[in-house]
């Protein structure tokens, strides 16, 4: 359905040649500050995030646990906007141009905006997919289709109540990646079951040809080993905004090694990722 | 509407009222919110469900709820004969009875062995508590820590039934953070959880859903006005916070183009201040908690906190069929003040010795602006939507008052 090739693509068919997992890492944009999140961003692909996914920040994000709902309003506190955020990515991409980009988030800021030109305008700033939480494909013409149109990947999430019925719709206009919800249940919940994860991986495998990437309550190197190396790479969120709220003074400043630290995690968790 | 006369065909297919509705959730409740349609629509055809609620409705609610002319309301106004709709009457003291006991019919009948629910005030939790003691089911409230502090009589009255009550500190701890929380309970217990939304809003198919189990309300009217006057009212005025006890006394009127319908929000501090709730007059379409509406939100497509006095209408949304009314022309929405409200409240409980509840006290407030100047044989219904037990601690604070 998209135009031309993605950085998404381009670099899932990198690690499938190379016989390697992602590592998709989460991040708010502007937790807690624009230049400390731009910082952990610019940062990411070194500590060996092969997919960087940036939280836009809502009042109300409705799928997300206490630690991303922390980050989101600390982001909004410290004046981040969706403007803002596509900011973000067009500098990053002054360094970087291979790294994909995923923005993730709820419906309601990009709406207001405007679909079509909040399309225009991610694409032109390097954002190379979007995945955004309330809009199942029966919303597909808000912005799913848009976005397609736009030359942006459309990433759905599947989740363990998606059943065989429903999956060929949900995946229908689904691009770049699918992204396998291991949990019914809020981000930074209790790890998933490996062995009912891959059974709803091998699943989902069976309808379509596209990567299965797995999130939701992975917190360490070896949870992110362990998923991983059932699917085609994992996404690690709560654990990497919860090392930011751990780097901050009292007054919720940055701290001068928040960086570095929350750097240091992914590195971990990348290793992890990928440890033979 | 789409080459009908209709303004009550609504929801389409997709669960939209013109622009608004729809079915905006993760995917991880999409099949929950489809199952829910499928059993509702089944429940609606089986004549045993609609028994066994009128049953309820009769023997354990109190229904049908009086009309009740106020004489001396309408005497001291001087114009429109001002009847109300006694829905303060119904068991639990407020009209969200009615929906509780549709709602728990139905998960009763799709095997669900658990209740959650979101409230603000405390009323609809109040309800959810009442009907899941009677059936016997776990009950888990979702409500907002600051609400929790307005509302301790209704906290109280939740726990003795037996309901858990969590509190709710994310946001500004109100009834949107309730309703987020809620939403995210569901999502973490999909299996055995029924979730029990209190206003006309949420994921289609609520809005129709608990509009219908509401509009028991305005058939009543309907009827009753008809015994009393010999014919239809000329206007209905209702509160509204998310809107379910509007919804339910319009939607049975809303072909009967001759009645004027009248919905009033929560002016809180004044529509020139940002301390409001009033989400049609101040605010713009926007998608939250499963369907697009009017929001409370700001340039960014964040949503602002309401405020209001009462703790029942600082909702920053409002039901999507509302908002299809207003762009339709169908309904006027207005708006009154928490000072408005408070004067109104006093005024109807020294005229009529019926102490109202905050909300439907800023309904009253609107009737006490627009019934002066109508003719004496104008009928004018107004619905008491709740009665104000609860809110006699928070009265007492604004008139300071030292209990």
């Amino acid at each position: 359905m998209t135009d031309g090739l993605t950085r998404l693509d381009t670099r899932f068919a990198q690690l499938a040649a190379e016989n390697k997992k992602a590592f998709v890492a989460f991040v708010t944009a502007g937790d807690p500050d624009v230049t400390t999140s731009a910082a952990i961003i610019a940062g990411l692909p070194k500590a060996g995030a092969d997919v960087i996914e940036i939280g836009m920040p809502f009042t109300d994000p409705m799928a997300d646990g206490p630690a991303i709902q922390a980050s989101s309003l600390r982001a909004l506190q410290a004046g981040q906007t969706l403007v803002g955020t596509l900011e973000m990515v067009r500098q990053f991409r002054q360094t970087d141009d291979n790294t994909p980009i995923v923005l993730m988030g709820y419906y309601n800021p990009i709406y207001y905006y405007g679909a079509e030109k909040f399309v225009t305008e991610a694409k032109a700033a390097g954002v190379d997919g979007l995945i955004v939480v309330d809009l199942p494909p029966e919303e597909d013409e808000e912005l799913c289709l848009p976005a397609l149109r736009g030359g942006l990947n459309f990433i759905r999430l599947a989740t363990p109540t998606t059943d065989d019925a429903r999956l060929p719709d949900v995946l229908k206009n689904t691009s770049g990646f699918v992204y396998y919800v291991s949990i019914a249940g809020i981000t930074g919940s209790a790890a998933p079951k490996k062995t009912a994860v891959a059974a709803n991986v091998a699943r989902i495998k069976s309808h379509t040809d596209l990567p299965v990437v797995v999130g939701f309550g992975i917190r360490t190197p070896e949870q992110a080993h362990d998923i991983a190396s059932i699917a085609d790479g994992a996404v690690v969120g709560s654990v990497l905004v919860e090392a930011v709220a751990q780097h901050l003074d009292a007054q919720g400043k940055a701290m001068p090694e928040l960086v570095e630290h929350v750097l240091l995690l992914a590195s971990q968790l990348a290793a992890g990722v990928n440890k033979t | 509407m789409d080459g009908t006369n209709s303004y009550r065909e609504g929801p389409d297919e997709n669960g939209r009222f013109g622009l608004y509705g729809g079915r905006f959730v993760a995917e991880t409740l999409m099949p929950l919110i489809l199952d829910l349609e499928k059993a509702y629509g089944t429940a609606q055809k089986d004549p045993a469900f609609d028994a066994e609620l009128v049953d309820l409705q009769t023997h354990y609610v109190g229904r049908p709820s009086p009309l009740y002319f106020a004489e001396r309301l309408t005497e001291y106004y001087g114009g429109a004969k001002v009847y109300l709709k006694r829905d303060e009457l119904n068991h639990t003291g407020s009209h969200k009875i009615n929906n509780c006991l549709g709602q728990i019919l139905l998960a009763k009948r799709m095997g669900k062995t658990r209740i959650i629910a979101e409230t603000g005030a405390g009323q609809h939790g109040v309800a959810v508590a009442t009907v899941a003691a009677r059936f016997g089911l776990p009950c888990t409230v979702f409500m907002g820590a600051t609400d929790i502090e307005r509302q301790k009589p209704n906290v109280f009255r939740m726990k003795l039934l037996g309901a858990d009550v969590r509190p709710v500190t994310s946001g500004a701890g109100t009834l949107k953070d309730a309703m987020n929380e809620a939403l995210r309970d569901w999502v973490a217990n999909v299996d055995d959880t029924f979730y029990i939304i209190g206003t006309v809003a949420g994921p289609h198919p609520y809005p129709a859903m608990v509009r219908d189990f509401q509009s028991i309300i305005g058939k009543e009217t309907k009827v009753q006005m008809q015994e009393r006057e010999g014919r239809l009212p000329d206007t209905l005025v209702a509160c509204i916070g998310g809107g379910s006890n509007a919804m339910g006394l319009f939607h049975p009127f809303l072909d009967d183009k001759d009645v004027n319908i009248i919905g009033v929000e929560a002016g809180g501090l004044g529509l020139d201040t940002p301390d409001h709730a009033a989400s049609l007059a101040g605010g713009k379409p926007g998608v939250l908690h499963g369907n697009r509406t009017y929001l409370l939100q700001d340039d960014d497509g964040q949503i602002i906190e309401g405020h209001s006095i009462s703790a029942g209408l600082d909702y920053p949304g409002i039901g999507p069929e509302h908002a299809f009314l207003r762009d339709s022309g169908r309904v006027t929405y207005a708006s009154a003040t928490d000072k408005e409200a408070l004067e109104a409240f006093q005024l109807i409980t020294r005229l009529e010795g019926i102490i109202p509840a905050l909300e439907p006290s800023h309904a009253l407030a609107h009737v006490g602006k627009i019934a002066p100047q109508l003719p004496k044989d104008h009928l004018l219904v107004m619905n008491m939507c709740g009665r104000g037990d609860k809110d006699v601690f928070a009265v007492a604070e604004h008139l300071n008052i030292d209990l």
